[in-house]
């Protein structure tokens, strides 16, 4: 078997889901993370990428959020099948 | 007994428009203390007694922006009889995740359910019965929008303020964590109101250092929650606030599973709009065409329309309807007329080199302005008139003794014909009257012509009759004209932020914006200061983050805006003298140094310790579509031009006063009074002179340093159009305009034609402080004197920077010496290079481990 690498929200393709592991980071960002809605074991279905590149707008718990690429990093996910 | 109502919920959950129907026009609009927060409150339309606050939308509890903060500030410390959660239902689980953390706080809450009638149209249901069970509390459908069950929902709260009994939520955690929150609770029991034990026993499983101020348990307590929190943290393998929040959202998402009941569909109706208007190709060209849009309407036409009626009219000759154009054609007539009147009289009795009249000529021409009088009675009217004529009939009798002809300049398109004047061309031209507005259709005086009427009418004395129309009417009219335009872009920002589409702006412009600090919405306060920086500076209130909002505001008014055109006009004639085809670069150039001070601004600031900090971030909900209604777009635009218009009243209203004062007192012949306006060079004795005397040292290494030119900048704070009108008192030329060539030699003059004293006077005047207007924004729009005065004087100091550097190096490269001017600007550039290069500092108490290795090392 392959070893499981920390995979990242920044990580996922537009147009597929993951689902939330753990968050990394620390602090208000972190907090704010959080208090959006994107907490452990949440699926996050991942829309689009801003004209510019920058940032990504996810679907989560049923209402559509913007987030930049650095912050979605801190945000570990795994696939959903 | 009076009631203490609290309005909170998500932003876009409806909250401010239910807020104003609550309250009709009772609100009151001030802010919370400490911060830039908003605070509303209100009394309820049908009940005086009730007193509503709108909290600031917020979606948690959390300590960490100052909107959370001041909420739960007031919540615990106010401790209001009810709490009015509005929640939107279209988007259940997340809003609930606040409600949750506001049914701790031990006080009444009622759920207002908003948008009901969405979710049904969706073709979805809640179950309000089984929500209400599980949250404890009361809950109600209503329709913020429509009206519909408000009156139910208010009798529900006011029920529940009058029973006064807390929420009672049903909704527990995870065994092992309600185990772990109870062990704390008891520890706390002696320190904590019972109402907020479960609250407070969150915050020490947490670890919130606020709460734990707020409430400063004893040291077994502190102890105990360490001990909890570290077991849970190790059992569950994540950090305690983690898994409170993730334990929340799952008891919620149970909640909504079992009580709302939502059919799978397709795509909702944003995410089809958003599939094209945030779509990556799409995206920005539509972006472009919506800005070109508010642009165009808010600036080019209406606005302008609107602002150029309140000017002229309103506060300037008046109004005009029909026949306007025969009028203008009547003056164009009566200007041509004086003009060969004058050339005349001049030709016959001389004039200086620079084309002034001799004072007999002077005479001439004043006599001939003095009216026969109306009143046989007025004795004093009488004999000037006698006088006048008897000059004008020795002026005849020599005119027509020595058939005098005079040489007179005529411009016809495109060429200048010459004409020779005779007596009788003379007095065909002298006998031209001054046309008569009211005679040519109906016309409506403006504000100064009524007031000058009257004024004269009960005698007022002269140097206050001055002061008011000079002073006051011209300085706030000035700035009140820019009202109409206001309320035209404010109108069209309220309804992109109430649609949603403002969120999307950010969304598409982050990407630029951080990079220099601002965010993706300084990009429309940016647009509009083009226009004028006014509403440029009130536009900002749409970014939520504190710090982006304060830099946007710093900088935004470094563009160029409309004012300041004629100035970059007078510059670009005067460098170009006569030949206007080889600086063509002089206009766009002005542009690209406000751009250009813009970024630089930002990355500079962005290093300073009053900008550092916690990187800024950008997660943004990107709210549902919708039409916001009308009375919420009426009532956000007249909120925003209400605070200016009290701000125009006061600062605006105090410095035209000044302003005035120094321009139109001072030494003349020997004793301080009122200045003669009409003596020659009479501003050279002005208070003003004084002053811009003291001061001009200080510009002379921007190569400026005469009273004259720091009089024109000062002038130019109440309104940089005065630039252009001091530079013509100054000079003598009166209102010839920056298209005029005299007036560019003047200028040119006034520098002693050096090209780069004359861009670095530019460069300083577009970039300094801007206008008492926008000055009077800033102070509104920072809430805050010292942060005013912080940016005032960031923008002066950098200004002069710059124009130092222009200067300096200008005259340089133009072959000057290296002189200790030279090595100031050297030194300028190489401390601006410095931030702008140097990796962000860290401002935090202890040693950064990276500068610790780098000594190390």
């Amino acid at each position: 078997m392959q070893q499981k690498q920390a995979l990242t929200l920044r990580d996922v393709a537009v147009g597929s889901s993951a689902r939330v592991v753990k968050l990394t980071g620390e602090g208000a960002v972190k907090r704010h993370v959080m208090d959006m809605g994107i907490t452990k074991g949440v699926e996050i279905y991942v829309r689009k990428v801003a004209p510019l590149g920058d940032p990504i707008e996810v679907s989560v718990r049923g209402y559509e959020l913007s987030l930049r690429k650095s912050e979605a990093e801190n945000v570990l996910v795994e696939a959903v099948s | 007994m009076a009631i203490a109502i609290a309005l909170a919920g998500n932003p876009n959950s409806g909250k401010t428009t239910l807020f104003n129907s609550l309250t009709g026009s009772s609100q009151y609009v001030g802010n919370w203390p400490g911060v830039t927060v908003e605070k509303k409150q209100g009394t309820y339309v049908r009940d005086k007694d009730v007193v509503i606050t709108d909290l600031p939308g917020i979606y948690s509890l959390s300590p960490y922006s100052p909107e959370e903060v001041v909420s739960r500030e007031y919540l615990i410390g106010e401790r209001p009889d009810v709490v009015v959660d509005v929640v939107d239902s279209t988007n259940l689980e997340r809003n609930l995740y606040l409600t949750s953390q506001l049914l701790e706080l031990g006080v009444p809450v009622v759920v207002a359910l908003n948008m009901t009638d969405l979710v049904k149209k969706n073709g979805d249901a809640i179950d309000v019965a089984k929500v209400s069970e599980q949250l404890g509390c009361p809950v109600v459908e209503i329709s913020a929008l429509k009206g519909a069950g408000v009156a139910e929902m208010m009798d529900a709260a006011l029920a529940a303020a009058r029973d006064g009994k807390p929420a009672a939520c049903r909704m527990r955690f995870d065994a092992a964590v309600e185990e772990a929150i109870e062990r704390i609770e008891s520890s706390i029991a002696d320190n904590a109101p019972a109402a907020l034990a479960r609250w407070y026993a969150i915050k020490l499983l947490e670890g919130e250092q606020r709460a734990i101020d707020a409430l400063s348990p004893d040291a077994a307590a502190l102890e105990t929650a360490a001990a909890v929190r570290a077991s849970l943290e190790e059992r569950l393998d994540d950090d305690a606030e983690s898994i409170v929040t993730a334990e929340r959202y799952d008891a919620i998402a149970h909640l909504v599973d079992r009580a709302a009941k939502k059919s799978r569909k397709g795509m909702t109706a944003t995410q089809k709009i958003d599939r094209v208007v945030t779509n990556r190709w799409l995206g920005l060209p539509i972006f472009v065409l919506v800005m070109t849009l508010v642009y165009y309407i808010s600036v080019s036409t209406v606005g302008t329309i609107a602002t150029d009626w309140a000017n002229d009219g309103v506060f300037g000759d008046g109004w005009l309807y029909a026949g306007a154009a025969q009028y203008e054609e009547a003056v164009a007539e009566y200007d041509d007329a004086q003009a060969r009147v004058e050339a005349y009289v001049t030709a016959l009795y001389g004039a200086d080199e620079q084309g002034v009249a001799s004072s007999r000529a002077q005479e001439v021409l004043d006599a001939l302005a003095v009216p026969a009088p109306d009143d046989p009675d007025d004795v004093e009217a009488a004999d000037a008139y006698a006088e006048a004529q008897d000059t004008l009939a020795a002026f005849d009798d020599q005119a027509r003794s020595l058939a005098a002809t005079a040489p007179f300049e005529v411009e016809s398109d495109g060429g200048v014909r010459e004409e020779t004047l005779s007596y009788a061309d003379y007095q065909a031209a002298a006998a031209v009257e001054e046309p008569d507005p009211a005679a040519f259709g109906f016309y409506l005086p403006g504000i100064p012509v009524y007031l000058d009427a009257w004024l004269t009418a009960i005698g007022c004395a002269p140097w206050l009759q001055s002061l008011i129309l000079d002073g006051v009417v011209a300085g706030v009219g000035a700035v009140l004209g820019f009202v109409p335009q206001m309320i035209v872009l404010f109108l069209m920002l309220a309804f992109l932020e109430g649609c949603g589409y403002m969120a999307r702006v950010a969304f598409i412009m982050d990407r630029v914006f951080r990079k220099f600090g601002l965010s993706g919405k300084s990009f429309i306060p940016m647009l509009i200061a083009s226009g004028c920086g006014v509403p440029a500076v009130m536009a900002t209130k749409t970014i939520e983050n504190e710090r982006d909002r304060r830099m946007t505001i710093m900088t935004t008014t470094m563009i160029p805006c409309g004012a300041k055109l004629p100035i970059i006009a007078l510059v670009f004639g005067a460098l170009a003298g006569q030949v206007t085809d080889g600086v063509w670069w002089v206009a766009p150039l002005f542009y690209f140094m406000g751009v250009a001070a813009i970024v630089v601004s930002g990355i500079m600031l962005r290093k300073t310790r009053m900008f550092a900090g916690e990187a800024t971030q950008f997660i943004m909900e990107l709210p549902q579509y919708h039409l916001p209604s009308a009375r919420t777009v009426l009532m956000a635009t007249w909120e925003r031009v209400k605070s200016f218009l009290v701000k125009a009243g006061t600062v605006i209203f105090l410095a035209s006063i000044v302003i005035w004062a120094l321009l139109n007192l001072g030494f003349q012949d020997g004793s301080f009074g009122l200045l003669d306006m009409e003596a020659e060079g009479a501003i050279g004795h002005s208070l003003m002179a004084m002053v811009s005397s003291l001061i001009a040292p200080l510009f002379a290494p921007l190569g400026f340093g005469d009273w004259q030119s720091v009089a024109t900048s000062i002038t130019g704070l109440v309104a940089k159009e005065n630039v252009v009108s001091t530079v013509g008192i100054i000079t003598s030329l009166g209102d010839a305009g920056e298209t005029d060539a005299s007036m560019w030699q003047a200028f040119a003059a006034m520098f002693s034609g050096s090209a780069p004293a004359i861009m670095a006077f530019c460069a300083f005047n577009l970039l300094c402080a801007p206008c008492f207007a926008a000055i009077g924004a800033i102070r509104r729009q920072m809430q805050s004197a010292k942060w005013t005065w912080f940016a005032i004087g960031y923008m002066t100091l950098f200004a002069y920077a710059v124009a130092l550097m222009i200067y300096q190096f200008g005259t340089l490269f133009a072959g000057g010496g290296f002189t200790l001017g030279t090595a100031a600007a050297v030194a300028v550039l190489a401390a601006m290079l410095f931030q702008l290069l140097r990796p962000m500092p860290d401002f935090s108490k202890k040693k950064s481990p990276r500068r610790a290795t780098e000594a190390d090392a």
